[in-house]
């Protein structure tokens, strides 16, 4: 029990880690002003929300570990994370659309664990659900800017779209981690949240005048720590420095 | 002629009285352009800013310094879109303002052409570099112009954490391993002269700033803002155990502050010119972002219009 | 000046701080629209919850009275102490008031 529920916190956990990661290579670069100080924030509360997430797993797990330990002393492999959130930030409408597929994903999700049986998961949920109502609406906003704004912001938004479409069946996978979760009620039905995240794709796909494209091949691996050759970049770069000098503070 | 003359006297006058200058009010010409040179400098100096800093986003070493990185970063962020505001209450575009900035024609802090090679640095940088924009900010929020005046006041309360993000990080390395300390004392190194440079040419050869002081736009010269800075800042040094790298530096107990060596300015015209470390590095990276956002920015206006015509129908 | 059509407008953004309190400028933002003037101003303005409520202007749609005027509007209320509570004397003792 509590091994599935440090698998099922850390695969949260790791979610929202690596897009703050990859959310946060915008800061400095953004097309305008407003929009690099909004997604930001959005970094911001993703990084807020893997930490708490990450001390749990850690508290969960009983060996001592924190919150860095996890974050930088683990390789590709150990990492849980979907592989829609390691993909590179390609152009605004990538990054985007790659938000707005995980929001869909992440709103409900929160909602869902706001009622779990596992209180300090429901304690964090209950923070993240304001922030991911947020963040949702944002992204959407801006799906529907791109797919109903011009011509080529409706070819981007729409290639970007088709090229992560195949990441996102991972997000409703089930295996005996997740099954185990549901049944003690500390994991919603993943079933219930398909739906939801299907509903509003489905709605703002409709608004913004873009094609929901064909549920083709889905990719896999991500929750067994088989990543896209991104991940081994990201980590490098992410942990470099923490490695290079073990055990001090900083 | 005549009238023109009064309404200098009266202007002055207003300035001489501590009053704000609001922007319908009349004002010199040369007021109004020093002031758009400035704050735009000064804005640029701010966007520019992020990317040194920005650079350690990915790769700081623990979450915590992560996310107050992130956060001090999107401050900066914050900063240049107040003060780009400020120079649009005097008509002059936001796109105008950043044009000058891409096209290489507008100056911003040389302090951001020098590259961040250590995560020592993102200390060095917001002690140091934070500390010296912080004395020139604090003078600024009682600037003459009002718009600018408010910005500053709004920055400089953000600004609070900025600084002492970045000592935190310097004393953690200060006494931590050796090769942390060791790290600490080569950014240290590496960042002190140009700090001290951020203050502007001495007041000798600093040709802007007798005029600038009469419009009450500065309130304390270039040398007497760095004077303050080295004095709290040798303290601080010495609390968490660095030593400023400048074999001249003594306290001087007549004049009850530090005496100090000398800047080399042949350095600070080289960077300014455009020969720093980086210039090249920063510009093009303000240009990418610019021009990669433009298609995202048309598509907001497009689907606005759309939206505003669907409206009204 | 010759503005691209394709530039954000500016807009002046005004918040409140505090159930109860006035709608106060705190400056001012590009976005292409109101909802989005909206949400950049909780990202730019309120990020150290300085914010309970948002109003945004189109800066154009401000107008401004003139400083010349300034003698004719507001000198006349400077001999309209009446209108200001601390005009009033109390009779000792008086309280809640
Ligand atoms: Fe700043
Ligand atoms: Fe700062």
């Amino acid at each position: 029990m509590s091994q599935a529920l440090f698998t099922y916190t850390l695969r949260l956990a790791d979610d929202i880690l690596i897009l703050s990661q990859r959310l946060g290579e915008w800061c400095g670069h953004g097309p305008v002003l407003e929009e690099d100080i909004a997604l930001t924030n959005r970094a911001l509360d993703h990084l807020g929300e893997a930490r708490n997430l990450l001390t749990y797993a850690g508290q969960v797990e009983g060996k001592g570990r924190s919150e860095d330990d996890l974050a930088y002393l683990r390789m590709e492999r150990q990492y849980t994370n979907a592989k829609l959130v390691e993909q590179p930030n390609g152009d605004y409408a990538h990054t985007m659309v790659r938000s707005f597929l995980f929001d869909a994903y992440h709103l409900p999700l929160m909602q869902a664990l706001t009622k779990s049986n596992d209180a300090q998961l429901a304690a964090i949920a209950g923070k993240s659900v304001k922030e991911a109502t947020y963040h949702l609406r944002a992204s959407s906003e801006w799906i529907i800017r791109f797919g109903d704004g011009t011509e080529e912001s409706h070819q981007r938004a729409q290639a970007a779209l088709d090229n992560l479409w195949t990441y996102t069946g991972e997000l409703f996978e089930s295996d005996a981690v997740l099954e185990e979760m549901t049944k003690a009620g500390i994991a919603p039905d993943i079933a219930t949240i398909k739906e939801a995240w299907s509903k509003t794709v489905d709605q703002v796909l409709s608004e913004a005048t873009l094609k929901r494209p064909a549920d083709a091949f889905m990719m896999t691996g991500g929750r067994k720590g088989l990543h896209s050759e991104h991940m081994g970049f990201i980590l490098a770069e992410m942990q470099h420095v923490t490695r290079a000098y073990p055990g001090v503070e900083w | 002629m005549t009238e023109v003359k009064n309404l200098e006297e009266l202007f002055q006058a207003k300035i001489d009285a501590e009053q704000k200058i609001e922007p319908k009010d009349w004002m010199p010409d040369a007021y109004r352009k020093n002031l758009v040179r400035q704050i735009s400098q000064h804005a640029h100096s701010e966007v520019v800013g992020m990317l040194p800093e920005g650079n350690w986003i990915s790769r700081a070493p623990s979450l915590k310094r992560k996310a107050i990185l992130l956060a001090k970063v999107q401050d900066e962020a914050g900063h240049g879109l107040y003060l780009y505001s400020a120079v649009e209450t005097m008509g002059t575009s936001r796109e105008q303002t950043i044009d000058d900035l891409l096209s290489g024609k507008a100056k911003y802090s040389s302090i951001f052409n020098y590259p961040t090679l250590t995560w020592a640095d993102i200390g060095a940088v917001g002690w140091l570099v934070d500390g010296a924009a912080i004395m020139n900010q604090v003078m600024l929020c009682r600037t003459s112009y009002g718009p600018y005046a408010r910005a500053m006041v709004r920055i400089c309360k953000e600004e609070s954490f900025h600084q002492r993000q970045g000592y935190e990080i310097m004393a953690v390395l200060a006494k931590g391993s050796p090769e942390q300390k060791e790290m600490a004392q080569d950014a240290l190194n590496r960042w002190w002269w140009p700090s001290l440079m951020m203050f502007g040419p001495t007041d000798a050869n600093s040709p802007h700033s007798a005029q600038s002081m009469k419009w009450k736009i500065k309130r304390q010269s270039n040398d007497e803002l760095r004077q303050t800075f080295i004095d709290r800042t040798v303290q601080q040094a010495e609390v968490i155990g660095l030593s400023i790298p400048d074999p001249d530096l003594k306290w001087n107990e007549e004049t009850k502050q530090y005496d100090w060596g000398a800047i080399d300015w042949t350095e600070f015209n080289n960077v300014v010119a455009g020969n720093g470390p980086c210039n090249k590095e920063r510009l093009a990276a303000r240009n990418k972002a610019h021009d990669e956002g433009a298609w995202v920015r048309d598509a907001a206006v497009a689907y606005a219009a759309k939206k505003a015509k669907r409206k009204a129908a | 000046m010759s503005e691209n059509p394709n530039n954000w407008p500016l807009w002046e953004i005004f918040i409140q701080s505090k159930r109860g309190l006035d709608h106060k400028h705190v400056g001012s933002l590009h976005a292409a629209d109101a909802d989005m003037a909206i949400e950049n101003a909780r990202d730019v303005y309120t990020r150290r919850q300085e914010g309970n409520s948002i109003w945004v202007v189109k800066s154009e749609q401000i107008h401004a009275s003139r400083p010349e005027d300034a003698e004719s509007f507001y000198d006349p209320a400077d001999d309209k102490v009446y209108r200001h509570p601390t005009f009033y004397t109390m009779p000792e003792g008086a309280k809640y008031i």
